[in-house]
Parts: C-alpha cells; structure tokens; sequence
C-alpha cells in the first residue's frame, strides 16, 4: 500500500474501486472488496435500469402500439434477463446501501462484522430476486 | 483550514472545491428516500407485470401510484447522476474526456427525470394518450 512519498508522509489511502493499471489490484482480495466492486457495478446497472423505467412511463404515455411493443421486448428472454439482473441490482445495491449508511455512522467496521454484513447483504439479493421471480411466475406475470 | 495551505496551491486555487459535502449529504438522503421508493416499486413492478395497457393507464391514474412514480424516477435519476459523476471522476483523467462524460451524465439524468415525470404526468391527468 505505502508508495514513495516524503519521509513521515503516508500514501492516501486508495479506493478499492481504483487500479493501478491492467490488472493491478491494490487490495488483496476479499469479501468485503468484492461487494464493494459489485455495489458500483449494480448501481451503474441500476443507471441502465431507470432509463428503462423511464421508457416504460414514455411508451405508456404514447399509447397502446408503443407499450405493447414496450412489452414485446421487455418480455423477450433477454428483456427478462435484464429484468432478472435488474431486480438483483436493486435489492443488493439497497442492502449494501444500508450497510454504508451504518458506515457513515461509524457503525460495523469491525472485520468480523464487516463479513457478516457483506454475506448478509449478498444473500438478501439472491433471496429477495428469487422471491420476486417466484411470485411473477405464480401470480401468472410471466 | 485555510493556514494548511501552501502559497503556491492558494495561488493556483487548487485543492478542495468545498462542495464534497452537499454531494455526500445528498447522496445518503436520496439513499434513505430510495429504500422505501425502490421497495414500493418492485411491488409495483409485480401489480403491473400482468397488465395489459388499459390496466396500466387505469394503475397510473391513480394518484398515489403517480406521485410515487414520479418521486421514484426523480429521486432515483438524482441519486444516480451523483454516484455516476464518482465513477467518472475516478476513472478518466483527461479533463477534456471527463468534462464531456460528466456532462453527458447530467443531460441523460436530467432527460430521464424530464421524459418519465412528463409521461406519468401525461398518463395520470389525461388517461393515455390523447
């Protein structure tokens, strides 16, 4: 981690999310590393996701040729592949959310706790995605 | 704070902007804000998942579902413009490339509020598209 500076002068310290160069971590990898990589790679998802939702309002708002092709491709396998890993990105992006906002109040920096959290919070999205796609396919929304 | 400064650096006005902290505040309310939004719309998702499109308009036209959509869009685009603008920056040096993404961010945040407040706004005050 410490770079040559000056003597007495630390290195800042570095985000996780920063390389340095192709293929050069400056952390170990870890857990807590990983959900933080993929915290910004579901919300970048999450950015894709709104301009979809947008587009739901818009194709609504320009009537029923345009929401019904709307649905065509939202309802196509990959539409729905998109909708899988979207509904992933919400409820992981908002579980790993939480645990910063905990952060933010000088909460669960422990490493222990700081483990269970980013397991807890990786656990919630598979589950509450599977949840979800459950109850789509039994209420007959699929 | 100023003191900690070199003369140099004042001199060429470098250092902190002095505006990181509207962005991490704004950041985390529009988080708390989203927790409860971003729930009520995978419920929603779910109500409207079989809805063909007279359901839908007839689902939209409902005040409460409006407001929440449009809070939802609104809040969502703003707390995404903020942690799209971190990737940037941490990611492109080249003022001149940066400069063009942070903008493009901001046109595509503020299209995306702009074209879905309009449409749920379209849809609940006139019933579709007419």
């Amino acid at each position: 981690m410490s770079e040559g500076k000056g003597a007495g002068q630390k290195a800042r310290p570095l985000s996780p999310h920063l390389v340095g160069g192709p293929h050069i971590l400056f952390w170990r990898w870890h857990l807590t590393l990983f959900c933080s990589i993929l915290h910004r790679a579901t919300g970048m998802f999450l950015y894709l996701g709104a301009i979809v939702g947008a587009a739901w309002a818009f194709s609504l708002a320009s009537g029923a040729d345009a929401y019904g092709d709307f649905l065509v491709i939202i309802g196509s396998p990959i539409g729905k592949l998109f909708l899988i890993g979207l509904t992933f990105s919400a409820f992981y992006h908002l579980a790993n959310g939480v645990r910063h906002l905990a952060w933010d109040m000088g909460e669960g920096f422990e490493p222990k706790t700081a483990d269970t959290t980013a397991a807890a919070a990786l656990a919630f999205g598979a589950a509450a995605t599977i949840a979800v796609w459950v109850i789509a396919a039994l209420s007959g929304g699929l | 704070m100023a003191g900690y400064r070199t003369p140099l650096g004042r001199a060429r006005g470098l250092g902190s902007a002095k505006h990181g902290v509207g962005h991490f505040i704004g950041q985390r309310v529009s988080a708390i804000a989203l927790i409860f939004l971003v729930l009520w719309g995978v419920d929603s998702a779910l109500a409207l998942a079989h809805a063909d499109y007279e359901n839908a308009v007839l689902w939209l036209r409902s005040p409460w579902h409006a407001i929440f959509s449009a809070l939802l869009i609104a809040v969502a685009s703003f707390h995404m413009q903020l942690g799209m603008r971190v990737i940037i920056e941490d990611y492109f040096q080249r003022p001149s490339t940066k400069a063009a993404l942070l903008i493009l961010n901001l046109f595509v945040a503020g299209l995306v509020t702009a074209a879905g407040v309009f449409s749920i706004l379209k849809v609940a005050l006139s019933g579709g598209a007419y």
